[in-house]
């Protein structure tokens, strides 16, 4: 699945990164510790998160990360933005809460894969 | 193969977070330029980050020096910084003496030296109190066959 497919089929808002729309999710990972992130997402996770500093970009860049979901309506800081574009790693936003938009996310990738079967 | 040591060399300035992970980031790229196995480059970029954070967060300035030789690759990072009085406490799963500030970013969390272990071969560190701390992180490209990893 792209993230353009999460971005429409889940409303959500493309914060920065539009060129980056194009890449490839295979599944997610949700923490708001820095250290837990770069220890364990994977390449290609979309990344669900309420940090909105420039480091979170350092990290999605270093992990290979698809893009980053910003919760409960959170903005990205605007050095994060810049990095978010030169990187092509999009920020999506969402007024939803971590819980929702995470189980939205599984259960999308999870269809998606059943049907590529 | 690699027909000599390949040296990489970057600075860090302690306080700096905006450009946290930059030299981990170019040296990643290095890395993959070199077809470095992917698993030992997740393995190093991992450590690596970790080491950078520690300097952004708790030294002054720092040194990283990267050497990539036929067998193995090693990280060095030497910083100017308060040092560490009781590594093993350090080391500990959950410990850290970041400020509240470091902690609401998403780092502080006790896991830095911890991640960089558990991503090295072989750790060594070295620290004096009011002087700096120095790191080692040991990667083998080739496993030895009588080692458990």
């Amino acid at each position: 699945m792209k993230i353009i497919d999460l971005v429409n089929k889940l409303g959500l808002e493309i914060l920065s990164g539009n060129n980056g729309l194009d890449r490839t999710v295979s599944g997610g990972y949700t923490s708001d510790l820095l250290s837990d992130v770069i220890a364990n997402a994977e390449a290609n996770n979309i990344w669900i998160t309420l940090q909105t500093h420039k480091n979170v970009m350092a990290i999605a860049s270093l992990k290979d990360l698809s893009a980053v979901i910003l919760i409960n309506d959170n903005k990205p800081e605007e050095d994060t933005r810049e990095q978010s574009n030169s990187e092509g790693i999009p920020i999506l936003g969402t007024k939803e809460k971590a819980f929702e938009i995470s189980a939205k996310i599984y259960e999308l990738l999870n269809n998606n894969s059943k049907v590529n079967l | 193969m690699l027909e000599e040591t390949i040296s990489l060399r970057y600075k860090i300035a302690g306080g700096d977070f905006s450009n946290a992970g930059y030299a981990s980031s170019q040296i990643k790229k290095r890395l993959q330029k070199l077809n470095i196995h992917q698993k030992l480059i997740k393995k190093i970029v991992i450590a690596l980050y970790e080491a950078e954070i520690n300097v952004v967060a708790h030294a002054y300035n720092a040194v990283i020096i990267v050497n990539i030789d036929n067998d193995k690759i090693c990280v060095n990072i030497k910083d100017n910084g308060p040092g560490i009085p009781d590594i093993n406490q350090a080391m500990e799963k959950g410990y850290s003496t970041a400020s509240s500030k470091i902690r609401e970013m998403g780092f502080g969390a006790g896991m830095g030296l911890s991640n960089i272990k558990k991503n090295s071969d072989k750790l060594e560190i070295r620290s004096k109190v009011n002087e700096g701390t120095e790191i080692n992180i040991i990667n083998y490209r080739i496993y030895p066959r009588n080692e458990n990893n």
